[in-house]
């Protein structure tokens, strides 16, 4: 795999990293994605809404690789990508964070960000031995965690089942955007926390963004999503019905797309980020 | 929800520091960092009461002596412990182990095989045991209690079948069999080999759980199995793994248990079962997976030879064991589920 590159604002607007054209899912005769696109840009936070039903976590099944589409192109980078199990996806560095806090409580900080790619120790101790480095795990944890802004933090020895709500969903996410990841999809990051965490997980969300990682946030929270997406995409029977951003449109347009009571035309939409 | 919107970028810090615990959520946190801490302590409070009461409890030879009787169940917990903290259960490890051992006296005896392949054929057929309780449980998707409960009377059947209700003697057996019965000396206790080894493997499985990537799996298999799943570890594999290890570690359990009786008998370790299930509990694993030590199984397994043997020191009647053993169990999983919900 290779390394990342950090997108520049000049590339911005140019090529979008991770895309769908056209995907089709069908499950017997209920269609549930039908021709769908999708376009996600270099460092921007793309918010994907609809109503149940509309198709949204097909859609993103697909593109973690929990699905297979029936039809349609995926392109990461440009380059078409066919998954048939989530582990390929990651593989390919899009990493999903589940609403579930897809964490194991016993273990503690370090050992979750690692979990099921650990990192051995050198020399004849990691080879045959089997020993795992954990304090090079735990620095590289405490790293990840103040990069992302999760400074109070400090003890990656410290088991996660101690960590409230909202820095549990803080460790998965910190897990996605560690491991060289290109993309990252946050599946209903804060419907299982209260008001307070909700705003620590939009918290790391807007610092994922300034370091430039693109993330695809699928949200029920309306105002959540008006408060950290830069464009938001509205999935609706099926298929993209509009791409708006935030600055142009209100809480109860988007409502009115989403239930088919307005229809935005296709110049007034916001395909392509604005230049910056 | 505008609320949300404006505290986002600062959420108070300094809040998330401060330690506003009372002392016992302070304990409850403690015994949640170290589970063992506990049985250490009901381990200390026993020896202190027996070695009060007794006269010949506390001397080297005695001490010497539980560990002794400690051997056997203490190295088949070792494997019950690797399937609890999967949040599995194995019914039928002392039946498995009695199985092996029979295995092990028989083809040396019957066949005239020699000792240390006799050995390493029982051991390989505890590991197939457990192989397949593992592929019953993974494979057909049946619940570790049912597998095992079913292999538990297939097991003893199978012993009592095979050994057609004969014991191999002390004289009969090859001598490689009877190693971990030799008696050892050190310091004035009197241990044996046995004993040696079973603490060999604590100390090798201790090792294992606490820094491998495979013991923060068992954890992880046993804490959250879907969690553990959506960070792409292969639950099953885990598994299958952890119940063929166990069945290797009940045939090294065998080899312990031909050393202390001295022989060979399908009658023997008819307990074993639920004994090791007891170690497990008492030393604070939760049954409920991915919580517990290996070292508190340990400590588990001496709290019921201590009390065993203080008692027939102390010449009280024998049946306050199982009472005693049976308020250990129900006060350790009281405990467990108390301190399941500690917060740090």
């Amino acid at each position: 795999m290779t390394t990342p590159t950090t997108p520049t604002t000049a590339a911005a607007a140019v090529r979008p990293v991770f895309q769908a054209r056209g995907l089709v899912k069908t499950f017997g005769r209920v269609v549930a994605l039908d021709a769908a696109d999708l376009d996600l840009y270099p460092g921007e936070v793309l918010a994907v809404i609809g109503d149940n039903g509309a198709g949204k976590s097909s859609l993103i099944k697909c593109l973690s690789g929990a699905y297979v589409p029936d039809a349609g192109d995926m392109l990461l980078d440009g380059e078409e990508v066919h998954f048939s199990r989530p582990q390929e996806a990651r593989a390919m560095g899009i990493e999903t964070v589940y609403q579930t806090l897809a964490v194991a409580p016993a273990l503690d900080i370090a050992s979750n960000l690692f979990l099921g790619r650990e990192r051995r120790k050198p020399g004849i101790l990691g080879s045959v031995f089997r020993m795992l480095d954990g304090g090079g795990m735990r620095r590289e944890a405490r790293e990840q965690m103040n990069k992302l802004g999760i400074g109070t933090l400090q003890n990656m020895a410290q088991p996660v089942e101690t960590l409230s709500g909202g820095q549990r969903q803080a460790v998965s996410v910190a897990r996605a955007a560690a491991f060289g990841s290109k993309v990252i999809i946050l599946d209903e990051p804060t419907a299982a926390l209260g008001v307070r965490e909700s705003a620590q997980v939009l918290h790391l969300i807007q610092n994922l963004r300034e370091r430039g990682m693109p993330v695809i946030l699928i949200s029920h929270n309306m105002p959540q999503v008006f408060e950290v997406a830069d464009r938001i995409h509205v999935q609706r029977l099926g298929t993209r019905a509009a791409v708006v951003t935030p600055q142009t449109v209100s809480i109860t347009d988007v409502v009115a797309i989403m239930t088919g009571a307005l229809k935005v035309p296709l110049e007034e939409q916001t395909l392509t980020p604005a230049p910056s | 929800m505008s609320e949300t919107t404006t505290t986002s970028a600062g959420y108070d810090a300094a809040e998330d520091l401060l330690d506003r615990r009372s002392p016992v959520q302070r304990l409850q946190s403690v015994l949640h960092t170290y589970p063992w801490l506990s049985p250490a302590m009901v381990l200390a409070v026993a020896l202190v009461v027996f070695g009060s009461i007794a006269d010949n409890f506390a001397t080297p030879s005695n001490l010497g002596t539980i560990t002794q009787q400690t051997a056997v169940i203490g190295t088949l917990a070792i494997g019950q412990t690797l399937i609890i903290l999967t949040a599995g259960i194995d019914l039928s490890c002392g039946a498995i182990m009695v199985f092996s051992s029979m295995v092990m006296a028989k083809t040396a005896f019957d066949q005239g095989v020699p000792g240390v392949p006799a050995l390493i054929i029982g051991i390989v057929v505890g590991g197939v045991a457990g192989f397949v309780n593992g592929m019953l449980i993974t494979r057909i998707n049946l619940p570790p209690f049912i597998v095992t409960l079913g292999s538990l009377g297939i097991f003893t059947s199978m012993t009592l079948l095979y050994a057609t209700g004969r014991t191999v003697r002390e004289r009969e057996l090859a001598p490689v069999l009877l190693k971990l019965g030799n008696p050892l000396d050190i310091g004035g206790f009197r241990l044996t080999t046995g004993v040696l080894a079973m603490l060999v493997l604590y100390a090798v499985f201790a090792y294992v759980l606490r820094y491998t990537a495979w013991g923060s799996h068992v954890y992880a298999v046993g804490d959250d199995p879907d969690a553990a799943r959506l960070a792409g570890i292969q639950v099953s594999r885990v598994l299958l793994s952890v119940y063929t290890v166990a069945g290797v570690i009940f045939g090294l359990a065998a080899w312990v248990l031909i050393g202390r009786v001295g022989a060979a008998s399908p009658n023997s370790g008819v307990d074993a079962n639920l004994q090791s299930i007891t170690a497990v509990v008492i030393g604070g694993t939760s049954l409920f997976g991915g919580r517990g030590r290996i070292v508190g199984t340990l400590v588990g397994a001496l709290i019921v030879s201590v009390v065993d043997n203080g008692l027939s020191l102390a010449n009280l009647d024998q049946a306050y064991k199982q009472l005693a053993i049976g308020i250990l169990i129900i006060a350790a999983v009281t405990a467990d589920q108390w301190i399941r919900r500690a917060r740090a």
